[in-house]
């Protein structure tokens, strides 16, 4: 039972982690329809950015989360305006291309800056153990997942109340209208990109707090397809549950099947959806078909 | 004069051959002569390179029929390298067959598993289909890790030596001819197929699909058929690399395999052979460049050579992302611009005209 729970919270948690980065990833595929496979060095990103503001710099860590979102915004900033604006109108292989080769750089620079092993680094949240029933789960790891929903939360608010956020759903129905309607375009998938680099630095930042500063992080950018083709791709309460499903199928398939059958799981997961429903449970049911 | 003011056929015949103008056939003609000199000037180390950019050249042009003639996206290249790789040298060590007999066995069953996991792209396009068949290919690496009794799971498995005539294939000079004989065929089978109906139907659907369809093209059956063609293909390239190298391990054949192989098409040109040629001779030869560049600037800056492999990654992303921004037509067009240039030199005119390629 205490196995059970303490699965249950650390795959809740990692679920949060990785919601973080689908709803990032979920931002900027409604916006500019464009396949972010750098999702993961974003996070890479945030974490080492966290790690550099707190650490190396010596900040406290509130002026620490807040230099790295603002770094991390700036880099993605950057990204959309260097990378992927020319590639507008270019077939899906392009920007798919780009942005692989994108994570490319961003990985090389990390580690080329800060090295190819592990750093040390001390958490911030709160350490400790809560008992919860008859297992012991650490706090960290528990507090991420109340983070990770009100970030999610106030993405969701956005969408519903910001103007920037009624212009981009605008732009994800139908970007002709939208501009006919004098909602600038650029400005909006510029508005994504922020986007998706600040939730992607807040889940890097979770990141370092749970589990440690290192270059594997990256390798989490790949789980992001299972969670968002699960949950739909074009909506952020997907994200969440997708994230969350995804999250506790590789603590379970990890804890009760053995290690390995936790890395493929979400993978097959992945392919019944595509084959049964592809627009995973919340998506919009108009999916290019053949 | 060899560059004429322009090209006019008299005969269909010559309209519609592979080589029409005595200047593309000097051209070829030149390049295969520096096919044949090369090993027996290059040192062993070049011979090395040039081994790889040809395995690279049979992969890189399987990958473009499916990505730049057929339009179909696919991140699962790694999968199908395995699947001929390990299909090769199991068949020789566990079944006995000649290596000969070996290679052809493996590319079917490679291009059966590139039709298994082509099937989704009758329903998905676009990030559906780079998504089922990053599965695929997440899946497959999975599988080769687990599956211990056939595989040897992270255990390398040794393939044994290819012979001709009582010769090793697999030292550099030897296996160069393989190598050299495989691209070329591979290369001539897919400039041929792209003027038979079946590849016109595979251009149709990049095209339009739904035209296509209704132009009478069977758009399910040619998507499968240019999985399969593709997969044949990379997994050739799979079992060269599994007898060149003597032994087949799965870190050659992981995601990051894929994602070389899809910059090779990009960087070259989607859609051209001769682009697959240039972008599998660049990205192959990158990091071998990056390198040398690195030895050179080892005094001017000494934490270069620390920071190579971090280099070399990061010089193949700015490569993709380059190209992509500059001249998303790749390699084949920058050719294609230098031979407008040189046309009717030292005159200006005729430059920069967009011929179909």
């Amino acid at each position: 039972m205490d196995v059970f729970v303490q699965l249950t919270v650390s795959g809740l948690a990692t679920g949060m982690i990785y919601a973080l980065a689908a709803a990032g990833f979920v931002v900027v595929y409604k916006a500019s329809e464009v396949i972010n496979f750098a999702q993961g060095e974003l996070l890479l990103l945030g974490t080492y950015l966290v790690f550099f503001a707190v650490v190396q710099a010596g900040l406290p860590w509130s002026l620490g989360v807040l230099a790295t979102v603002l770094l991390a915004v700036a880099a993605g900033l950057a990204v959309e305006r260097l990378v992927l604006r020319p590639l507008v109108g270019e077939p899906v292989v392009s920007t798919v291309m780009a942005t692989i080769g994108l994570s490319s750089v961003l990985r090389a620079v990390v580690n080329a800056i800060w090295g190819p092993s592990p750093r040390s680094f001390e958490p911030f949240l709160p350490g400790g153990q809560v008992v919860v029933g008859s297992a012991a789960v650490p706090t960290e790891r528990l507090l991420s997942i109340p983070i990770a929903l009100a970030v999610l939360a106030g993405l969701g608010l956005f969408f519903r109340h910001a103007r920037d956020g009624i212009a981009m759903r605008a732009v994800a129905d139908d970007q002709q209208a939208a501009m006919s309607m004098g909602i600038s375009v650029p400005r909006v998938v510029g508005v994504a990109w922020v986007l998706a680099a600040a939730s992607a630095a807040i889940g890097g930042i979770m990141l370092a707090n749970v589990v440690g500063v290192s270059p594997n992080v990256a390798a989490i950018g790949l789980r992001v397809f299972p969670v968002v083709v699960l949950g739909g791709l074009d909506s952020i309460g997907g994200a969440v549950v997708g994230g969350a499903v995804i999250g506790l199928l590789e603590a379970y398939a990890g804890g009760y099947l053995g290690h390995g059958l936790s890395l493929v799981a979400p993978y097959l997961v992945l392919v019944a959806v595509l084959m049964v429903r592809p627009y995973g449970l919340f998506g919009k049911e108009i999916i290019e078909r053949v | 004069m060899m560059l004429g003011c322009g090209v006019f056929h008299t005969r269909y015949a010559s309209a519609m051959g592979l080589r029409p103008r005595p200047a593309e056939r000097l051209r070829l003609g030149a390049f295969a002569a520096a096919v044949l000199a090369f090993p027996f000037v290059a040192d062993p180390y070049w011979l090395d390179l040039a081994n790889q950019v040809a395995i690279a050249t049979v992969g890189a042009v399987g990958l473009n029929i499916l990505v730049g003639y057929t339009g179909q996206i696919s991140l699962g290249q790694g999968a199908f390298m395995a699947v001929g790789a390990y299909g090769s040298a199991l068949l020789t060590l566990k079944a006995g067959l000649p290596w000969g007999a070996s290679i052809p066995l493996a590319c079917l069953a490679a291009a059966a598993a590139g039709t298994f996991f082509g099937l989704p792209s009758l329903r998905l396009k676009g990030l559906y289909l780079a998504v089922a068949t990053l599965a695929a290919q997440e899946i497959a690496e999975w599988t080769v890790t687990h599956w211990t009794a056939l595989t040897g799971g992270t255990e390398a498995v040794v393939a044994p030596a290819p012979r001709l005539f009582g010769r090793r294939l697999n030292d550099p000079f030897a296996f160069y001819w393989l190598g050299a004989a495989a691209a070329a065929g591979t290369a001539l089978f897919a400039a041929n197929l792209f003027r038979s109906r079946a590849g016109r139907a595979f251009v149709a659907i990049r095209d339009q699909d739904v035209a296509a369809g209704v132009m009478g093209v069977n758009v399910f059956r040619s998507k499968l058929a240019a999985f399969a063609t593709s997969s044949f293909f990379v997994g050739l390239a799979g079992a060269l690399v599994a007898y060149y190298r003597n032994i087949v391990t799965w870190e050659r054949f992981t995601l990051e395999t894929s994602v070389i192989y899809l910059a090779m098409v990009i960087v070259g040109g989607l859609g051209t052979i001769r682009g697959s040629f240039f972008g599998a001779a660049l990205i192959t030869l990158l990091p071998a460049l990056v390198a040398n560049a690195g030895r050179a600037l080892q005094d001017a800056a000494p934490g270069l050579a620390a920071r190579l492999p971090y280099a070399q990654q990061a010089v193949f992303g700015l490569v993709i992302i380059l190209f992509l921004v500059f001249e998303p037509k790749g390699l084949s067009k920058l050719w294609c611009n230098a031979k407008d240039y040189f046309h009717v030199w030292p005159f200006a005119y005729r430059r920069g005209e967009d011929r179909a390629t």
